[in-house]
């Protein structure tokens, strides 16, 4: 029994998204506007109380394997999605209360979050194809969310049936794995995973799966339209902690099986690297809308992501999961800034921004921060991801891709600064007037800068990841 | 807390004081104050540095600081100086504290100049007591990107491409830097100090990589043929305080950075590539000081010149010899000193004249002769008159060029020298169109004399450039003592 509470996040996780169905029931038309304080408050709580130690171990055979690196990245995704809800709170309340669909928001949302915990911490195959689809499917529902909008509701159907092509194939790709090595467990798959044909197929098959998730190129296409059509918040979501857990599950499950196969997952990673960062940075230079811009920006950071992965050794997990964190906290920012305008104006345009730092000052900072800590510019955290990044690559002797890797970084520059621009070289006749934030959405942003400031020049933090990844 | 950090942890707490003032005179008196401080504090590490020296310390660094930082990375905050670096923190202390009071009379946003302006010299402070590679670079980036706010909010004419231009080419240069860094740090047993991997010896192979990206990464920087484009551009555009700071501080960077950095850490590479650099800079030499005939506006006049000057400090480092390194370190101060005064004046026209096109000024000796007078020293500085630091500089690198009995090498030397004859031709064109002459524009006669901060801005970094003419030995001991392990290095390669 007392094995179970290793499962201990999973399970206060479904407590509140159990939870929140009774308390749907409970209150009344007039009270439904106070879900967003309770889903937050409870997820605020199970946040700080991942925090409290977990053991290690595995469970069900070997299905469930949780250790302290696993239980962190959860604690990372928590934080990011705690940031999150702080920063749609202003969203939820006025839009959505008096239309009856608040809960499903947050119950959906947990959901997903679930998946991801799945998705890290499975053992096998089976269970891991579980978590990514408790993590795909209700998020098509998100995508979705705003059934007024045409738009939103393409997305949504774009989305799933995107989602559903990419488990099919990945799916193939594991039943072939099963058929070669008879065995769905990681651990027994790592024994008898040889470089044949047939499992370099199968491995790639999985991998491109887990690619769409990240959405690297060439399987990135779904990425702007989704996000474009989303409300805020779930391209945020999407883009920050989707795939955050994306990533983790990658490198966790290459660590497990991949270590005979370096050969075929390698060069794979190599090319789609360069492709990701070349192809998202080149899209995301002529970008007008908000939203479309950082969903290619977002796709070109999933490129510099896999520089780290194809170190493959502790220093480049330490890197990849130390980026990720350093990600989520910058994206936040940018997306929490284009969410609060966006909801409080309705303008998604880069033009739209001109000016944006003489009116509301505040604002036009936290962006600025999170768009030089995507640039990777000293002395915010983004800088020291990306050189860690590089540092890892470089330490394999992969000089080519950590030149590619800067020009792409130049490359990427210019496009923040366009955002840059707009808000303090540009002045606008109609700027955006200024307004103030409830205190929660104030909140949420300033974690998210203090997110920024901190990790990077924060020593204790990367030492700890990696730490956690040597063992 | 050691007395170098101070020296970037002041402007980092004038900055957050800065964040939290609304009154736009306050904001003014806390930027000047804090700046004040800080260049008693340059003063204090001088003085330190002097005595140490004097009482028999030799090493090669002094008043080092080593805290580790990312430990598993062997990446350290490690500082600490010898005598070039004293020397350059002394130039910016003066062209900060010059350029803070150039800028008193900023209205738009005043209080979000002063902060980039500070954040700029942060990273510049930070950049030069800096001893591991890491920490240098990051400063480096720190000391850049404020360009990019500072041209595009306060600048003049077109200059968000000017901004976006020189952002994108600096950082360019800084991407290629940092695979040379990294390059550097796996190559020489995974370490960022400095003083580690001069004596690690990395591999010739590698060398033979890693020298020229950075030394083209540091020397864009410095304006160095070809890669000096967005000089023009981004000086043209700049406000006054930034063109001040960036020409006379910044660009020393880049220049700094290739000596201490691309030749002292590889120094067979540079041996071995000396001649195609030197080529390099002989034709900015030349190019630049043509350039600056052909131009009517007096900022572009004046980033040519850099162009030329600049080329002259990357022309004294590949002589290879001591005379010449002195001579170019020599030039980075004296340059430094005389582009900010040119650009303090230009600016201070500028603000009056309302026009920076040399013909159509005219006679303003006599309306405004304290400017002017300034501007006909700083003028002569430039062309290397004896009695001003111009002169020191150029003949230590040009008798440490002619050591060189090379034929190619005397070839480039020759070139170079000629140069200074282009640069008394567009020195003296300005000084007689614009200053001599009668008053071509009624309303130029009753222009405004210069207040009291513009002439204490000028005449603080005027001075220092006729003491130097005056007695450069003192700058002179203070930069050779600290030459001797770079030469060491250099002329002990495997060649």
């Amino acid at each position: 029994m007392n094995n179970f509470l290793l499962m201990r996040d999973e399970f206060v996780l479904l407590g509140i998204i159990l939870l929140l169905l009774v308390v749907e029931i409970l209150l009344t038309d007039k009270d439904k506007k106070n879900v967003v304080g309770i889903a937050t408050g409870l997820f605020a709580l199970h946040t700080a109380f991942g925090f409290m130690p977990l053991g290690e171990g595995s469970m069900f055979g070997g299905s469930f394997q949780t250790t302290h690196l696993h239980h962190n990245m959860k604690n990372i995704l928590n934080v990011g999605v705690l940031i999150l809800l702080l920063q749609t709170w202003t969203w939820a309340r006025v839009k959505w209360s008096n239309r009856n669909r608040l809960t499903e928001f947050y119950i959906i949302l947990f959901s997903t979050v679930l998946g991801m915990y799945y998705m890290i911490s499975a053992g096998d195959f089976l269970m891991f194809f579980l978590g990514l689809e408790l993590a795909s499917l209700p998020v098509a529902g998100l995508v979705a969310f705003d059934l007024a909008k045409k738009r939103s509701a393409e997305a949504g159907v774009k989305f799933i049936l995107m989602a559903g092509v990419s488990s099919a194939v990945m799916l193939f790709g594991i039943s072939l794995i099963y058929g070669i090595t008879g065995s769905i467990y990681f651990t027994e798959v790592a024994q008898s995973f040889h470089l044949t044909g047939l499992s370099a197929i199968a491995l790639l098959m999985f991998m491109s799966g887990l690619a769409f998730k990240i959405s690297l190129v060439p399987f990135h296409f779904w990425t702007p339209d989704v996000y474009e059509g989303a409300p805020v918040p779930v391209s945020s979501f999407l883009s920050v902690i989707s795939k955050a857990a994306a990533v983790f599950a990658m490198i966790l499950i290459l660590f497990q099986i991949g270590k005979g196969m370096t050969t075929v997952w390698k060069p794979a990673l190599f090319w789609l690297a360069i492709l990701t960062m070349t192809v998202g940075n080149l899209f995301a230079l002529r970008q007008k809308n908000m939203k479309r811009f950082l969903a290619f920006s977002s796709v070109a950071q999933a490129g510099f992501i896999l520089m780290g992965i194809l170190a493959f050794d502790e220093m480049g997990l330490t890197s990849v999961i130390y980026f990720s964190a350093i990600y989520i906290f910058s994206n936040l920012a940018t997306f929490g800034v284009v969410q609060v305008i966006s909801l409080k104006t309705g303008k998604e345009q880069m033009d739209d921004y001109n000016g944006l730092y003489r009116t509301n000052p505040k604002l036009a900072l936290v962006m600025l921060l999170g768009l030089f800590s995507l640039a990777g510019i000293p002395p915010v955290a983004g800088f020291f991801g990306k050189f860690f990044l590089f540092m890892s690559a470089a330490a394999h002797n992969y000089y080519l891709l950590v030149i590619i890797g800067v020009i792409n970084v130049t490359i990427s520059l210019y496009y923040y600064l366009l955002v840059v621009r707009a808000m303090f070289l540009r002045k606008s006749d109609k700027p955006i007037a200024f307004f103030k934030n409830e205190w929660p959405v104030q909140i949420g942003l300033a974690l998210s800068v203090i997110g920024i400031l901190v990790l990077g020049m924060y020593s204790p933090f990367y030492e700890y990841i990696l730490q956690l990844a040597s063992n | 807390m050691d007395i170098l950090s101070l020296l970037v942890v002041i402007p980092m707490l004038t900055v957050f004081i800065l964040f939290f003032v609304k009154d736009m005179q306050m904001v003014r008196i806390i930027a000047a104050a804090g700046m004040f401080v800080e260049t008693i504090v340059t003063f204090f590490v001088t003085r330190n540095y002097v005595a140490s020296r004097g009482s028999g310390d030799t090493s090669e660094f002094l008043m080092t600081k080593d805290f580790t930082w990312f430990e598993s990375l062997n990446i350290h905050y490690f500082v600490g100086v010898d005598g070039i670096a004293v020397a350059m923190l002394l130039l910016t202390a003066i062209v900060l504290l010059a350029g803070i009071f150039i800028s008193w009379n900023i209205e738009d946003l005043t209080r979000e100049f002063y902060i980039s302006l500070i954040i700029l010299g942060t990273g510049v402070f930070g950049f030069f007591i800096s001893l591991d590679l890491f920490t240098m670079f990051l400063f480096y980036e720190v000391a850049v990107i404020p360009m990019y706010l500072l041209i595009g909010i306060w600048g003049t004419g077109p200059k968000e491409y000017a901004a976006m231009k020189l952002t994108l080419m600096l950082m360019g240069a800084s991407a290629m830097l940092l695979v040379a860094i990294l390059g550097i740090y796996y190559f020489s047993g995974q370490t960022f100090n400095m003083q580690e991997i001069a004596h690690a010896h990395m591999p010739i192979v590698a060398q033979r990589f890693f020298f020229p990206m950075a030394f083209v990464g540091f020397g864009v920087l410095g304006a160095l043929f070809p890669f000096h484009t967005w000089s023009p551009d981004g000086h043209a555009s700049a406000p006054t305080a930034v063109s001040m700071l960036h020409a006379g501080v910044l660009m020393k960077l880049g220049t700094y950075g290739a000596f201490r950095v691309a030749m002292y850490l590889m120094p067979d590479a540079a041996n071995e590539m000396s001649t195609f650099f030197m080529g390099l800079a002989a034709i900015g030499v030349i190019y630049g000081a043509f350039g600056a005939i052909r131009q009517t506006d007096l900022k572009y006049i004046n980033a040519y010149s850099s162009v030329s000057h600049l080329g002259l400090i990357f022309f004294g480092m590949m002589a290879l010899n001591k005379t010449a390194y002195t001579g170019a370190v020599l030039q980075m101060i004296s340059h430094g000193l005389m582009t900010a005064v040119f650009f303090a004046l230009i600016g201070m026209l500028y603000g009056r004249t309302h026009t920076r096109d040399v013909r159509k000024m005219g006679g303003l000796l006599k309306v405004l002769p304290f400017i002017a007078v300034v501007y006909m020293i700083i003028g002569m500085a430039s062309l290397g008159l004896p009695g001003l630091s111009g002169f020191v500089a150029e003949m230590h690198i040009f008798v440490g060029a002619f050591q060189n009995p090379d034929t190619i090498h005397r070839i480039f030397s020759i070139l170079a020298v000629s140069a200074i004859v282009v640069t008394a031709v567009y020195i003296l064109r300005v000084v007689g169109m614009m200053l001599m002459g009668p008053i071509k524009h009624q309303e130029f006669e009753d222009l405004p004399k210069a207040v009291w901060y513009e002439k204490v801005g000028a005449l603080l970094v005027l001075l220092p450039v006729m003491a130097i003419g005056l007695a450069p030995n003192w700058l002179v001991s203070l930069i050779q003592d600290s030459l001797a392990p770079i030469v060491e290095q250099l002329s002990h390669s495997g060649y």
